[in-house]
C-alpha cells in the first residue's frame, strides 16, 4: 500500500464573485461598457465578466487620481498618508485567505502558493512602504523629495495582486495617486483590493482601477495626464512603452523579462541545490520573470545533480490548484500554453532532449507538465528565449570562467543563481553576473525590503527597499 | 575488511569516503521541511497514516523509575493498543533499557506478543560514556536477554572531536555482538551534533559501519527529530542505498508527541526516499505519549467526534 | 620678436589610448569667435564610434576591477597633469572662444577641482548608494551599486572643457568606460585634454574622446547595441526624444544632466542585490 494523499481541497466558500465588474474610478466602482470573461485555467470556467477600460474610462481614472493627487493625497502629510498604507496592509491580512483563494481561481497557480507567499508577501509590502511615507527626507534621495504626480501602473497575470502591491504601496507611500490597470486574465484580486481601499477609507481618487486588455494600457501609457508609467511585462512591450514615452517628460520604471543562469559549483549543497532548481524553475509554473530557466551544471557534478532532480521531479503534484497539495497548478491562459508547447517544439526541433516525469494532466484547462531539456547549448533557442513556463534548459561548463561567460551571454540581465559552499567563489560570482538580483544557495526569494529589477534588457529602475523608492520621487539630478 | 566496498576500515579511507560528501545548506534543508510540513493529509490517507504509524511506534519507557509493573504494562499495551478495538495494530517494538528486557520478553511472550520485539538501549545510553568492554558487555546482556533490537549510542565527544575512526570501529564492533540476533540501531543524538553536516556525516559512517537503523536521539536532549533533522537522514539513507543498493532504516525518536507530528514524519518518509521506507521494517518512531494520540485521532476518524483522554488507557 | 614659424598640432582622435585620425580621413575647420582659421580637428565617423566602443568595452572589466582607491588615484592624477598644463588649457580656451582670460582661468580652474571632487567619490559612492537589506528571513542580503558597463556622452557645446569633465568623471568614477563626443565648435581643449589623459596613469580604452557632428554621431550611438547607457546633456532638447526611440531597441539608460552631484554617479550605475542564506 503506498501513501496516496486524498484530495485536500481549500473551500471557495470564502469568495463572493460578481457576475460582472465595472471600474474603481474616483473611490466607487462604476459600470464598464464592452466586457469580457475572466475565467479559471484550471477548469475553464468562467467566473466573471471584466470591463473593457476604453478612453473614457481612462480619461475619467486620470482625472480621479489628478483631483484627489492636487486636492488631498499630495497636500496630506506623510504621517497620516502611512496610516492609510498601515489599514490597507491590515486589512489585506485579515482577508487574506479571502485574497489567495481569489488569486488561485483567477490564475491558476497553487493555493500553497497564492495563501503563502503572494498574499502575505503582498500585505508586507505594504507594511513596508507605510513606514516610508513619513521619512522620505531619509532616503537618500535629497533632502525634500517630491512626489510624481499621477502614475499609471501596468501589472502582469503572474503574480496579480503582489505586482499590484509592488507598484500601489510605492507610489502612495510617496505621495502620487496612481490609475492601475491589472493583466487583462488575472483582474479579480485588484477588484477585491478595490474593497479594501473602501474599508481603509482611503481618499477617493488615491487608487483608480480601469481594467482591459493591452488597448487599455496603450491609453494609459500614452495619456497627458500621467507623470509616470510603471510596467512590468514582456520585454517587447516594454521597448514599446520606452519609444511611446521618449517624446513626453514621463518617467518610466520596467521590470521586463529573464532568461537567468541558476549556475550550480561541483561543491555545492547537493539537495537544497535540487530544491532550489525546482523552486527556480518550477515556481508558479515558471511564469516569474527572473524564474532560474537555465540551468548550468559544472560537469563533473552534472549526471548526480540531473538525477536527483528528475528524481525529485517524480515527485511534484501537478494539478488542481485549490488542492493544498499542489506543487504546480495550471498554465494561466491558452496563449500562454501555446507559446510554450511552440518553444518546446522549437527544442525538440533543435535536437534537445526533452524529459518529464509521468504525471496525468486533467482534462479541462490549461496544463503543461515540468520540463526538462538537456544537451542544450548556448545557440539553442530555448536557452536565449524566454519561456514563461514549467520548462528548464540544461546546459554544461567546465571552469567558473565559462560559467559566468555562459550566463552572461544574454541581453537579459534579471536575475541569476549560484550555487556553491564555498563563500569566496560565491562572492567573485556573485560580482561577475551582470544580473539586478543574485540568489546565492537559495532562489525565488522576494522581500519588501529588498530591492529587485534587472540590468539590460530587463528593465529600468528597482522595485522594493530603499532604491525602490527613487522611481516614484523626484529628487534625483537626472531626468 | 571492506564496508560495501565504501571504507576499507582504515582513518584514511573513512576521512575520503566522509570528505566526498556535499554539504547541506541549513536554510535550504529547514525550508523543504517546512514545506513538506504543509501537506495536508486529510480522510483516507490520514486513516492509513495513523494505522501505519502506530505499527512503527517503538514504545519506550526509559526512566530511572522503570519497575517490572510498568514494563509489562507497557508491554500489554504494545500488543493491543486499543483493548475495545481489535483492528487496532500492535505497535513496532517495545523499547527498555538492558536490565528490563528479559522482564518485557517473558510478558510480551506470555500475552501473545510474541510478534513484538524488544529493543534495547546500549553502550551506556544516553551519554556513551564508558569503556568499550562495557558497551560490549551491555549489549550482549540485552541480546542474551532476548532483545532483538540494539539501540546504540555514538560516542559524540570522539565524533565532535574530528576522532571519527574511534567512532567508527565502535559501531562495528557493537554490530559484530549483534551478529544476526538483534538488529543494530544507531543513536547519532543530533542535538548534541548541532549541525545538518554533522548528521548527514554521522549517517554516511553509521551505514557504513553496519547500521540496519540510524536513530536520532536518546530522547534526553532536545532538539531532537525535529523534521529538518529527519529529512537530513532521510536523504542520507537514500543516497546510501544508490551507493551500496542497503536499505537503512530510519527512526526518528524525541518530540514526536502527536499525530500531526506523526504524518509529518510519514511525508518526509513518502516524499524523500518513497514508499518501500514506509514500513516498521525501515522506519520507526520512537515515542511513549505519542500513541495515545494516534489512537484518540483514530477513535475520532471512526465515531465523528473528538475523543478524551479517558478513552484510552494512560500505559 | 623672432620670425620663427610655430610648430602648430595636428589634432587627432583618443581611442584606446591612441591618437589615431578619423578612419573617414574627414577634417572639419574650427575657427575663433572672429572667423580665423584654427584647426583642422578630426570629423569622427560612425566607424570610428565602433572602434571607440570596441576599446571601452575591452577596457570595462579591468577599470570595474580595479580597487575604487586606485581609480581614485588615478582621476586624482588626472586632475595633477590638468593643473600643469592650465596655462595652455586656458590659451586654447581664449583662442578659439574669445572668452577673456580670467573667465577660461575659471573654467579650467573648475574643471580641475571637479576631477578631484570625483576622485574622492570612487570610493565612496558605494556604500552610500547601496544597503543591507532587513528581509524577513534567515538570509543576508545587500544591494550594491556597480558599473554599467559602456556609457556614451555628448558633451555640452559649452563649457568646452568643464563640459568635458562633468560627463567624464562621473561616468568613470564608478567603473563604466566612456566613449564621449567633445564641443563640436570647441574642441581643442579636449584632445588637449587627451593628451593630459594620456600621462595619468589611466588604461587605455576606459576614456575615448571623439570630434564631430553631434547630429551625425549621437544617432548612431543611441543605435549601437553594445553601448549600455547614454549621457545626453549636451545634445539640444528637441532632438532628445528621437534619441530615446532610438536607444529603445537595446533599453539604453539616457539621462541628461543639470549639475554635478552624485546622482549623477548613480544614474550610471546598476544596483545589484545579492541573497545568501545565513546557518550554521
Amino acid at each position: 500500500m503506498t501513501f496516496e494523499y486524498a484530495p485536500a481541497p481549500e473551500s471557495r466558500a470564502i469568495v463572493t464573485i460578481k457576475p460582472k465588474y465595472g471600474h474603481f474610478i474616483g473611490g466607487k466602482f462604476v459600470a464598464g461598457g464592452k466586457h469580457f470573461p475572466t475565467i479559471n485555467p484550471a477548469t475553464e470556467e468562467v467566473l466573471s465578466h471584466i470591463a473593457l477600460g476604453g478612453k473614457a474610462d481612462v480619461d475619467a481614472a486620470v482625472k480621479a487620481a489628478r483631483k484627489a493627487y492636487s486636492t488631498t493625497w499630495s497636500k496630506m502629510s506623510g504621517k497620516e498618508r502611512g496610516k492609510y498604507l498601515y489599514r490597507i496592509a491590515r486589512i489585506m491580512q485579515e482577508r487574506a485567505r479571502e485574497f489567495a483563494v481569489l488569486e488561485t481561481l483567477d490564475n491558476g497557480k497553487p493555493i500553497r502558493e497564492s495563501r503563502d507567499t503572494d498574499i502575505p508577501l503582498a500585505a508586507a509590502h505594504f507594511f513596508y512602504h507605510a513606514g516610508w511615507a513619513d521619512k522620505l527626507e531619509y532616503a537618500g534621495l535629497g533632502t525634500s523629495p517630491k512626489p510624481l504626480g499621477v502614475a499609471g501602473q501596468i501589472i502582469p497575470w503572474n503574480f496579480p495582486l503582489l505586482m499590484l502591491a509592488w507598484k500601489v504601496a510605492p507610489a502612495l507611500a510617496a505621495g502620487n495617486t496612481v490609475v492601475l490597470k491589472p493583466a487583462e486574465s488575472t483582474p479579480l484580486t485588484a477588484l477585491l483590493f478595490a474593497e479594501v481601499c473602501q474599508q481603509a477609507e482611503l481618499p477617493a481618487g488615491v487608487v483608480n482601477i480601469v481594467t482591459g486588455d493591452g488597448s487599455t494600457g496603450a491609453l494609459i501609457v500614452n495619456h497627458p495626464g500621467i507623470d509616470k508609467i510603471a510596467f512590468t511585462g514582456s520585454t517587447e512591450v516594454g521597448k514599446i512603452i520606452a519609444r511611446a514615452v521618449a517624446p513626453t517628460n514621463k518617467s518610466v520604471t520596467l521590470e521586463l523579462g529573464g532568461k537567468a543562469a541558476n549556475i550550480v559549483f561541483d561543491d555545492a549543497p547537493i539537495d537544497e541545490t535540487v530544491e532550489g532548481i525546482v523552486n527556480g524553475i518550477f515556481f508558479n509554473q515558471g511564469h516569474v520573470c527572473c524564474a532560474g530557466s537555465r540551468l548550468l551544471l559544472q560537469e563533473s557534478v552534472a549526471e548526480e545533480v540531473l538525477h536527483k532532480l528528475k528524481n525529485r521531479m517524480e515527485k511534484i503534484r501537478v494539478g488542481d490548484p485549490m488542492d493544498k497539495n499542489t506543487d504546480v497548478g495550471a498554465i494561466n491562459s491558452k496563449e500562454q500554453l501555446a507559446k510554450i508547447i511552440e518553444l518546446a517544439a522549437v527544442g525538440d526541433a533543435e535536437g534537445a532532449e526533452r524529459w518529464s516525469p509521468a504525471c496525468t494532466l486533467p482534462n479541462k484547462g490549461f496544463w503543461f507538465a515540468p520540463t526538462i531539456f538537456t544537451g542544450v547549448t548556448q545557440a539553442h533557442r530555448i536557452a536565449r528565449e524566454e519561456i514563461f513556463g514549467p520548462v528548464l534548459s540544461v546546459l554544461t561548463f567546465r571552469t567558473p570562467q565559462e560559467a559566468i561567460e555562459k550566463a552572461n551571454n544574454t541581453p537579459f540581465g534579471l536575475s541569476a543563481g549560484i550555487w556553491s559552499e564555498k563563500g569566496s567563489r560565491t562572492l567573485w560570482a556573485s560580482q561577475q553576473l551582470r544580473a539586478g538580483v543574485i540568489w546565492a544557495n537559495t532562489f525565488n526569494k522576494f522581500d519588501p525590503t529588498s530591492p529587485f529589477g534587472g540590468y539590460k534588457e530587463s528593465g529600468w529602475g528597482r522595485e522594493g527597499g530603499r532604491h525602490g523608492l527613487a522611481a516614484y520621487l523626484k529628487g534625483v539630478s537626472h531626468e | 575488511m571492506s564496508f560495501y566496498g565504501l571504507v576499507d576500515g582504515t582513518d584514511a579511507s573513512l576521512k575520503s569516503y566522509l570528505g566526498n560528501l556535499s554539504g547541506v545548506d541549513q536554510v535550504g534543508a529547514e525550508a523543504r521541511a517546512a514545506m513538506l510540513a504543509t501537506r495536508s493529509i486529510k480522510t483516507t490517507s490520514k486513516r492509513w497514516a495513523i494505522d501505519t504509524a502506530i505499527t512503527m511506534v517503538d514504545l519506550t519507557t526509559l526512566e530511572g523509575a522503570d519497575t517490572p509493573g510498568k514494563v509489562t504494562a507497557l508491554c500489554t499495551k504494545a500488543v493491543r493498543p486499543d483493548p475495545t478495538d481489535s483492528s487496532v495494530p500492535s505497535v513496532g517494538a517495545v523499547c527498555v533499557y538492558n536490565d528490563m528486557v528479559s522482564v518485557a520478553r517473558k510478558h510480551l511472550d506470555l500475552i501473545g506478543g510474541q510478534h513484538v520485539p524488544v529493543a534495547a538501549v546500549s553502550t551506556a545510553f544516553p551519554s556513551g560514556r564508558a569503556s568499550m568492554p562495557v558497551k560490549i558487555q551491555d549489549t550482549q546482556d540485552a541480546i542474551d536477554a532476548g532483545a532483538a533490537e540494539i539501540d546504540m549510542v555514538i560516542d559524540r565527544g570522539a565524533f565532535l572531536a574530528g576522532r571519527y575512526i574511534d567512532v567508527f570501529n565502535e559501531i562495528v564492533q557493537i554490530r559484530q555482538v549483534c551478529g544476526d540476533k538483534a538488529h543494530l540501531k544507531v543513536i547519532f543524538e543530533t542535538g548534541e551534533l548541532v549541525t545538518y553536516d554533522n548528521v548527514r556525516k554521522a549517517s554516511f559512517l553509521a551505514m557504513a559501519a553496519g547500521a540496519d537503523f540510524i536513530k536520532t536521539s536518546t530522547g534526553k536532549v532536545a532538539p531532537a527529530a525535529t523534521p529538518p533533522v529527519v529529512l537530513v537522514m532521510l536523504e542520507a539513507v537514500r543516497d546510501f542505498y544508490e551507493m551500496a543498493q542497503v536499505r537503512i532504516g530510519v527512526k526518528p525518536a524525541g518530540g514526536i508527541r502527536n499525530t500531526k507530528d506523526a504524518i509529518k514524519q510519514l511525508v518526509l518518509v513518502n516524499e524523500t526516499v518513497g514508499p518501500d521506507w514506509l514500513s516498521p521494517k525501515l522506519f520507526r518512531i520512537g515515542a511513549s505519549a505519542l500513541l495515545n494520540d494516534l489512537l484518540m485521532q483514530r477513535m475520532k476518524m471512526d465515531d465523528g467526534y473528538y475523543s478524551s483522554p479517558q478513552y484510552v488507557t494512560m500505559d | 620678436m623672432s620670425n620663427r614659424i610655430d610648430v602648430k598640432k595636428t589634432y587627432k582622435l583618443y581611442i584606446n589610448g591612441a591618437f589615431p585620425r578619423s578612419e573617414s580621413g574627414r577634417t572639419y575647420e574650427v575657427k575663433n569667435a572672429k572667423g580665423v582659421f584654427i584647426a583642422n580637428p578630426c570629423l569622427a565617423s560612425r566607424k570610428d564610434l565602433r572602434d571607440a566602443v570596441v576599446a571601452a568595452r575591452a577596457a570595462h572589466a579591468g577599470w570595474n576591477k580595479a580597487t575604487a582607491y586606485n581609480r581614485g588615484q588615478i582621476l586624482y592624477r588626472i586632475a595633477e597633469m590638468l593643473e600643469g598644463r592650465r596655462g595652455q588649457f586656458i590659451e586654447e580656451i581664449v583662442n578659439v572662444t574669445g572668452a577673456t582670460k580670467a573667465k577660461a582661468d575659471k573654467e579650467v580652474t573648475e574643471a580641475i577641482d571637479r576631477l578631484v571632487w570625483y576622485a574622492g567619490w570612487t570610493d565612496k559612492i558605494e556604500s552610500l548608494a547601496g544597503s543591507t537589506n532587513p528581509v524577513a528571513g534567515p538570509f543576508y542580503n545587500f544591494t550594491i551599486p556597480e558599473s554599467m558597463g559602456v556609457v556614451a556622452a555628448i558633451a555640452p557645446e559649452t563649457p568646452s572643457l568643464l563640459g568635458l569633465i562633468d560627463a567624464i568623471a562621473p561616468i568613470i568614477t564608478s567603473g563604466n568606460t566612456v566613449v564621449v563626443l567633445a564641443s563640436t565648435k570647441a574642441p581643442l581643449s579636449a584632445m588637449t585634454f587627451a593628451e593630459v589623459l594620456a600621462t595619468s596613469d589611466l588604461p587605455a580604452g576606459v576614456i575615448n574622446i571623439l570630434t564631430g557632428k553631434k547630429d551625425e554621431i549621437a544617432p548612431w550611438m543611441a543605435s549601437h547595441m553594445d553601448i549600455d547607457a547614454l549621457d545626453i546633456s549636451g545634445l539640444p532638447g528637441k532632438k532628445h526624444a528621437e534619441i530615446k526611440v532610438a536607444g529603445a531597441e537595446n533599453l539604453k539608460r539616457i539621462y541628461s544632466f543639470k549639475s554635478a552631484d552624485p546622482g549623477r554617479i548613480t544614474a550610471f550605475m546598476e544596483a545589484k542585490t545579492v541573497w545568501h542564506p545565513i546557518g550554521l
